[in-house]
């Protein structure tokens, strides 16, 4: 598999480097208006997400950012049709313009942002690997993890983390390897490791599958940087910005306390400049982005700021119970910042 | 005169007969036997009981949420609450009935086929053969007759397995038969072609068919050109069955003996007609077991379109249990997934069993 893998990357570069030059600019809105709606990769089933709910639909803050892209395009949060895919096809259904945009945990890293022909819109999440450990283990940070052995989830980049922290750090561990994630989240539970690695938005998953969730905790530390963001197809910068401004629009409406409750009321009475023309009352900032006046009214009325999107999706009110971390605003001690709107 | 009086026949010793003597001859006839007898028994103690525990008394049957699952037993409103979602995929809820239509008429429409006094099978077998699967995809898909469209890419679950598996069935066989016959074909040609085709589709993987289908045929189609993702599986595993078919049926008309082509020939039948109505129903006859269990591979090799993002069973179950309201089901939906793969699998076990008894002709040997 994985050398079926590396062969792959190469052919899927080797395409690309041919197929990347055809984008024209603007190319992709026109054919998204032709076809009146956003088609968007999505993972084929990530918890707080993108999973599909008992009736089908799509729910998860990966599919929460296309559904803000398709308010901004079409003033119709509605307006968007979901690809599951799974972490080998995703590029190519980007590549060949099966999908519009790519919105799938996807890490970004400057190989994929420069040798792919495909470019980041920006980071809907700051993920990173961290350790899921028993209270009873009586262990306060990863630094005192000497000789633990741990369960890992296959995937190459998983393991080096993990192998590299440890060297730099000078300890010794013991390593177990899963396919699955219910593999691991079982072993842990057993006792046949003392912590769990893996991203620390997926650890919080993780945790809630234990019969005895209370009993286990997420260690402080993050070894590694792992920013989760759309991905569009490079060489159309209108839909770049336009999938980029629809994620900061959600950022800065949080930031202005502008919230699917009140938005309609801000965009009449406001008088805070700042609101006034991020929901279009002043000035035409829509319009060179090639959307209408009020895009930011209808992503904020239908999907929501990012706050409430966080909260609905991995927030204290689900199951998952995450906190909002590095993903706070970046006035709150979070690392989320948002250019303005002027 | 007095006749001699035979006494009654004495009764079998009782070390001979019922229970004790069945328990005596098959598992306490040696000192091993005993041993190995005592050791399964020990064994089915340690497994079934908490199986047993496990999957019934103590599991949860009524409710809808994961809070009223009992944490020692199975939660199967995991299994109601997705039920619809495992059998039609994400096929909308209020159009599922023509999918079960579809299952209906394949029902009512071969019934005939089954019935030993209808007699104009062949005709109704070729006509429905022809006429259902048309029908079937006017149903399923729609975008005709006011029905609404509905994409491959919304088709998945058990229904997705049984589409990928009948057409597969469908198509590979007819294939199949002819690449045989082009394989001991007198014609090099010919022979070369049909040994190429299937020593190369039995060479690879069918995972690497359908991984060459899905990911990379896009990427030499002109951009925006993509073709149905289904039709690209379905199309790879055709190709990929009917080689194996072929072998199969090969080795049916190897077993057909000489004398039995020598006689077609002398009848004057040409080589179309000697095929089929001398060789081939004896060769397929013989390999009614290879057929069934490439077949039975078949249907559950569909679950391995999981790979290029088809939602059939087995990844519908994994998709759901990745619901964050439902973590940790994922063992009840393999569970479930397995029982449904088992009941098809030996269903076509057991039909292939009688149809083997019915087109008995006395060579068992």
């Amino acid at each position: 598999m994985k050398m079926l893998k590396s062969t792959l990357a190469v052919l899927t570069t080797a395409a690309v480097f041919g197929a990347s030059g055809f984008a024209q600019a603007g190319a992709t809105l026109d054919a998204v208006n032709k076809k009146g709606f956003v088609q968007c990769g999505v993972s084929d089933g990530l918890p707080g997400f993108s999973v599909p709910d008992a009736s089908g639909k799509i729910v998860g803050i990966d599919a929460d950012v296309c559904r803000a892209v398709a308010a901004a395009v079409f003033g119709d949060a509605s307006k968007v049709k979901f690809s599951q895919l799974n972490a080998k096809e995703r590029f190519t259904a980007l590549q060949s313009g099966e999908i519009d945009v790519l919105s799938r945990n996807t890490t970004w890293t400057s190989s994929r942002d420069a040798g792919m022909g495909l470019i980041f819109a920006g980071v809907t999440y700051y993920d990173g690997q961290g350790f899921l450990a028993s209270k009873k283990l009586g262990v306060k940070s990863a630094k005192e993890l000497d000789g633990a052995t741990i369960c890992i989830q296959a995937g190459t980049t998983t393991e080096l983390n993990v192998s590299d922290y440890f060297r730099a750090n000078g300890l010794k561990y013991t390593p177990i390897t899963f396919e699955t994630s219910d593999e691991s989240a079982k072993s842990l539970e057993s006792g046949r490791c003392d912590v769990l690695t893996s991203d620390k938005s997926q650890l919080f998953a993780q945790r809630s599958k234990l019969a005895n969730p209370g009993d286990y905790e997420v260690l402080p530390e993050t070894i590694s940087k792992e920013p989760l963001g759309p991905v569009v197809r490079k060489g159309d910068d209108e839909w770049l910005n336009i999938v980029k401004w629809s994620l900061f629009a959600m950022l800065d409406a949080e930031e202005a306390g502008v919230t699917s409750k009140n938005v309609e009321d801000m965009a009449k009475n406001s008088t805070n400049p700042d609101v006034r023309r991020m929901l279009g009352t002043d000035g035409e900032f829509g319009k060179d982005l090639q959307l209408r006046k009020d895009w930011i009214v209808q992503i904020v009325k239908q999907v929501g700021n990012y706050g409430e999107m966080f909260e609905r999706n991995l927030g204290a009110g689900t199951t998952l119970k995450i906190t909002r971390g590095q993903n706070a605003l970046w006035n709150q001690g979070g690392l989320q910042y948002a250019p303005p709107v002027r | 005169m007095t006749t001699h009086q035979f006494k009654p026949d004495l009764p079998p010793p009782v070390a001979t007969v019922g229970v004790y003597a069945w328990l005596r001859a098959n598992l306490f006839s040696s000192v091993p036997n005993t041993l190995l007898t005592l050791v399964a028994l020990y064994l089915i103690w340690l497994i079934v009981p908490p199986l047993l525990s496990w999957a019934i008394f103590q599991a949860t049957w009524l409710g809808d949420s994961r809070e009223q699952c009992t944490p020692s037993g199975a939660c199967w409103l995991f299994i109601e609450q997705r039920f619809g979602q495992f059998m039609y995929g994400y096929y909308p809820p209020e159009l599922r009935w023509r999918v079960d239509l579809t299952v209906l008429l394949a029902v009512v429409g071969a019934a005939p086929l089954f019935v030993a006094r209808f007699t104009h099978k062949l005709r109704y077998g070729i006509a429905f053969l022809v006429l259902y699967p048309i029908l079937a995809y006017c149903l399923l898909s729609g975008g005709m007759l006011g029905l609404e469209h509905v994409p491959t890419t919304q088709w998945g679950g058990l229904m997705l397995n049984l589409i990928l598996a009948t057409v597969g069935i469908a198509g590979a066989l007819p294939l199949g038969i002819l690449l045989a016959l082009g394989r001991r074909s007198k014609l090099p040609a010919v022979r070369v072609v049909c040994v190429t085709f299937i020593e190369f589709w039995r060479g690879v993987p069918l995972i690497t068919v359908l991984f060459m289908a899905s990911v990379m045929l896009p990427l030499f189609l002109p951009e925006g050109m993509s073709f149905d993702k289904m039709l690209r599986a379905l199309i790879g595993i055709i190709l990929f069955e009917s080689a194996y078919v072929a072998e199969v049926v090969r080795g049916g008309m190897q077993a057909i003996p000489k004398g039995q082509y020598e006689a077609a020939a002398a009848m004057a039948l040409g080589y179309w007609r000697s095929m089929f109505l001398v060789v081939l129903p004896q060769a397929l006859k013989l390999v009614i077991p290879g057929l069934v269990n490439t077949f039975i591979a078949l249907f559950k090799d569909t679950s391995l379109v999981y790979i290029v993002g088809l939602f059939e069973l087995l990844n519908s179950v994994k998709q759901a249990s990745a619901d964050p309201k439902w973590l940790g089901m994922a063992t009840e939906g393999y569970v479930f997934a397995a029982l449904v793969f088992w009941i098809f699998c030996f269903g076509m076990s057991r039909y292939s069993m009688h149809l083997e008894r019915k087109l008995d002709t006395g060579h068992k040997r």
